[in-house]
């Protein structure tokens, strides 16, 4: 037997594209991609490899830089191995007006790294380049794995973080 | 088909239109020009660039010409402040990031940005901020990046996905960051993509070979023929200072359309091998001409006198013009040789008799494209003719029925409705199966002469399907490649090929090998036959049987025998036991054998006429001289012709000798009539197992042999040996890197490849290579320990 790229999904994760091909028509499996990068993204610990996305893009049907197009694109998927939790301060005009500028720079001297980048501990990762989440009326706000947090104060970002494993 | 036409009016000049038509494809027509850059006649509508934008009354804002239908009533402004006023806005945009660095780049001087920038660009840029700057990719040996001139046009992914079928390039990171370029580093592996040099607005995609050479202003440019497969592809050779600099495609839609394969567009650098040859060689030391004709004529009567004509052959390249078909079979009957022939890769002659007088296509190139159902039989025509493959991808896009009897599983970019993969013996049966699942659904019999093929047949679903759909689908059309050419039965798949056609009404076709394939049938370089397909009086011994009952003395034209003949150890055998071999060629030969090489010019340095598959005949001139004091084969062959004190080689120029082979040819309508079966015939058998052969798309005759870039490219295969894994595991070479391959009692180690694209029964081992020439023949048994 020859070896699929695709082999490389778990079981698991094929059942969850599975369920998410069923949902398109037949000839545009491909339409699965978001869903199926997110999945296999999520089971790697919070980034994609070049081997998987191959992997998706094999059971897709797809051609590999398609998929590759489809994550360099989107903020969500890391190309890269990133901590556990992920930080994402809004930057834009909104949250600037507000002060985000001087909750990034508590959160940079607080964990002691640099925008784009993760803790040494493998625990925080300061994503870079977050473009406005639609939550102005709450602004200074960020997004920490998933999760909106509003009106940002030292003493708020302190709880949240603090309140993490 | 009837069009509705509608009407518009274009800068006030009323204009009628095809409705649905983009407004860009109308004033193109019209020769209104209107600036763009992502937009291209043969590519999908991108609408990205937005240069193109116009003025459309009564629309609020300016629309991209490009992606904008045209409509009855319609008025459009190409010029007006308002449109100009848009692609000035746009050109300012796509200059911010572009480089200013035109005195340095390729690209210059014939570069869409830089003129449409001198256009409607600006004289000052306001830009002052930081220009961004993108890593250059290494996209292999033939494309040339400089990635942080890109546009984002994103032709050169559209041709990835519409037209090569591989999608290789694309656009990653997005906004301020998205690039074009593969993401994971290789090199790109389509038999088309130096295309998208072509395509490229910009100086981003340009060739590597050519690089840095010469400006565009300088070349002077000359129309020709593309010397490789029998598309006969439109070419302009760009040359400066008398040297060939490069090859760039002429656009001809019943051809080529916009496009070139690479194999046409870069074996060019062969032409400045390192073995040219720029003097005549006498055993191997240089002479002057008189001196190696004199020793040329001297040998051939010497044989001649002692020996007889029978004893001397001439194996003539099926890439020689007419002009030098023509005049080789002039020489070889005005010496009284009967023995010539340019079928150097045909096994099997059985048949020659009844073969057309020229073997074609079966009907037009573009016709091709609206085939309904097609049926190919040994062939790989991605990489044997590849821009007759790209209309076959094109016929299967719109749901043609493309399908296949192979030896081996050829990826193909297009959908392929049926194939059978089996080794050659099984290839015969299964198209006995086809013939006779044709003649059961026609409610025919199998004819008489083919019954003996047909008896006892079972017939597989894969060929009741395949019957199926040549009888359902019109047009539909039986086509024979290159390696039904080179089986050892060729007369029975050629007889059964023509069956299946007549009967299930389908055009019976040929994909020729070579640049002048028909061209050697219809100027007579045949054994059997005289100019324009005349009955010879005498029948020669074709190519096969020259080698395989040496001749004394041996006449190549363009031809290294190890290397472009079926069986290149029988080739090299007779070549070494001949006693007199002159070689018309451009290059050295490092075998050994020659006795005289008479230097030659190559495909750009000499006038002549190539016929391509569909009988199409092209003449063209030299571009440049030929190197040294190698000489047009032409005019050497009229010298020689004078010497030998052979009648009527007397011609002034190469029009005269076209002249005469087209007052013989010329006008001979193309007939594939079918091969006839004999009632006696048995399906072809061979045990244990086989090698077969393809002759890789680079290593086809001696000038791609030379080109250093396509030999560096990823489709240059290296010699090896594929074996199907279950093979492999039987004979006990699973792990092994190389194998010990025995043919014809010799033998030679070669990397083993495990492939299960390989039917089991066989081999694969390419042929048309310096490593795999000891071998034999391109179809039969071998031993691999």
């Amino acid at each position: 037997m020859s070896v699929r790229k695709s082999d490389l999904l778990s079981a698991h994760a094929r059942a969850e594209i599975d369920q998410w091909v069923s949902r398109y028509p037949a000839d545009k499996k491909q339409s699965a991609v978001l869903a199926a990068l997110r999945e296999v993204q999520h089971e790697n610990g919070g980034y994609l490899t070049t081997e998987l996305m191959d992997a998706v893009a094999d059971y897709l049907d797809m051609s590999p830089i398609a998929v590759y197009e489809v994550a360099s694109f989107y903020s969500m998927f890391e190309l890269k191995p990133v901590g556990r939790h992920s930080i994402a301060v809004c930057t834009n005009v909104s949250c600037m007006l507000r002060g985000s500028d001087t909750v990034l720079a508590y959160i940079e001297r607080k964990l002691g790294i640099k925008l784009g980048d993760s803790t040494p501990d493998g625990k925080f990762y300061l994503k870079k380049e977050e473009e406005c989440l639609a939550a102005c009326c709450g602004a200074p706000m960020m997004q920490v794995n998933h999760i909106y947090y509003e009106h940002l104060t030292a003493e708020k970002v302190d709880q949240v973080l603090d309140s993490l494993e | 088909m009837s069009e509705e036409l509608v009407n518009i009016e274009v800068n006030g000049i009323p204009l009628k239109a095809r409705k649905g038509a983009m407004l860009i494809e109308i004033t193109d027509a019209a020769g209104i020009s209107i600036p763009r850059f992502c937009y291209h006649k043969k590519l999908s509508i991108a609408a990205n660039c937005r240069m193109c934008l116009v003025e459309v009354e009564r629309a609020p804002k300016p629309l991209p010409a490009c992606a904008t239908p045209v409509m009855e009533g319609m008025k459009v402004y190409t010029e007006s402040p308002k449109a100009l006023a848009a692609q000035k806005g746009t050109m300012e945009f796509l200059l911010i990031n572009h480089p200013l660095d035109c005195p340095i780049c390729d690209q210059g001087g014939e570069c869409e940005l830089q003129d449409v920038a001198l256009g409607y660009g600006g004289d000052v840029s306001r830009f002052t901020e930081r220009k961004r700057v993108v890593k250059d990719k290494n996209i292999g040996p033939l494309i040339a990046t400089d990635m942080t001139r890109c546009i984002h046009c994103t032709r050169c992914v559209r041709f990835g996905d519409e037209i090569a079928g591989l999608r290789e390039l694309g656009a990653t990171g997005r906004g301020e960051n998205m690039e074009i370029g593969t993401y994971v580093a290789h090199s790109v592996a389509s038999e088309l993509s130096g295309n998208v040099i072509d395509l490229c607005p910009v100086g981003a995609l340009t060739a590597k070979p050519s690089r840095y050479q010469g400006r565009s202003w300088e070349y002077v440019q000359h129309a020709a023929v593309a010397p490789h497969d029998s598309i006969g592809s439109n070419i302009f050779i760009h040359t400066l200072r008398g040297k060939v600099m490069r090859v760039v495609p002429r656009e001809n839609e019943s051809i080529n359309e916009t496009w070139l394969s690479d194999r046409d567009r870069f074996s060019y650098e062969g032409i400045h091998s390192d073995d040219r040859l720029s003097k005549p060689l006498v055993d191997g030391v240089e002479v002057d001409w008189e001196i190696a004709l004199d020793a040329t004529v001297k040998g051939l009567k010497d044989v001649i006198v002692r020996q007889g004509a029978d004893a001397v052959g001439f194996l003539v390249s099926p890439t020689a013009t007419m002009e030098e078909l023509y005049l080789a079979q002039k020489l070889a009957h005005g010496l009284g040789v009967t023995n010539i022939d340019h079928r150097l890769r045909q096994a099997d002659f059985s048949d020659q008799a009844t073969a057309p007088v020229f073997p074609w296509l079966g009907q037009e190139l573009e016709e091709l494209e609206k085939i309904k159902a097609a049926l190919l039989i040994g062939s790989n025509v991605r990489m044997e003719q590849p821009l007759a493959g790209h209309r076959l991808r094109k016929a299967a896009l719109a749901g043609g029925r493309v399908m296949f009897i192979n030896p081996r599983d050829f990826e193909f970019r297009f959908p392929v409705v049926a194939k059978v993969v089996a080794d050659p013996v099984g290839m015969v049966a299964a198209l006995a199966g086809v013939a006779q699942a044709v003649a059961e659904l026609k409610g025919e019999s199998v004819p008489a002469d083919l019954a003996g093929l047909t008896a006892g047949v079972k017939v597989s679903d894969t060929e009741r399907t395949i019957a199926a759909n040549l009888v359902n689908n019109a047009p539909a059309t039986v086509l024979l490649g290159n390696l039904a050419v080179s089986h050892p039965a060729f007369a029975q798949m050629r007889a059964l090929a023509g069956f299946v056609a007549r009967c299930s009404g389908a055009r019976l076709g040929y994909l020729p090998e070579a640049a002048n394939s028909v061209g050697g049938w219809l100027a007579g370089a045949l054994p059997h036959r005289l100019p324009g397909g005349k009955p010879a009086p005498a029948a020669g011994l074709d190519a096969r049987a020259m080698l395989d009952s040496p001749r004394k003395a041996y006449v190549l034209i363009g031809v290294e025998p190890e290397l472009d003949c079926w069986d290149g150890a029988a080739a090299l055998k007779a070549m070494q036991a001949a006693e007199f071999v002159v070689s018309l060629s451009s290059y050295a030969s490092v075998a050994g054998y020659v006795k005289v090489t008479l230097p030659v010019a190559t495909f750009a340095e000499t006038s002549g006429t190539y016929v391509n598959a569909e009988g199409r005949w092209q003449s063209f001139q030299g571009a440049s001289k030929p190197l040294g004091e190698a000489r047009p084969t032409w005019k050497v062959l009229r010298v020689l012709g004078n010497l030998c004190g052979v009648q009527g080689f007397d011609y002034i120029s190469s029009e005269d000798v076209l002249a005469e082979v087209q007052g013989v040819g010329g006008s001979i309508q193309p007939d594939n009539s079918l091969g006839i079966g004999q009632p006696g015939w048995q399906l072809f058998q061979a045990d244990g197992l086989l090698r077969v052969a393809d002759v890789p798309i680079y290593a086809m005759d001696p000038l791609v042999r030379r080109a250093r870039s396509l030999q560096s490219s990823p489709l240059a295969q290296p010699a090896e040996v594929r074996l199907h894994p279950d093979v492999a595991q039987e004979l006990g070479v699973v792990g092994r890197d190389r194998v010990q391959v025995r043919q014809n009692g010799v033998a030679v180690d070669l990397p083993l490849v495990l492939d299960d694209s390989v039917p089991r029964g066989c081999a694969w081992i390419p042929a048309g290579l310096p490593a795999s020439v000891v071998l034999g023949p391109a179809v039969g048994p071998v031993i691999i320990q």
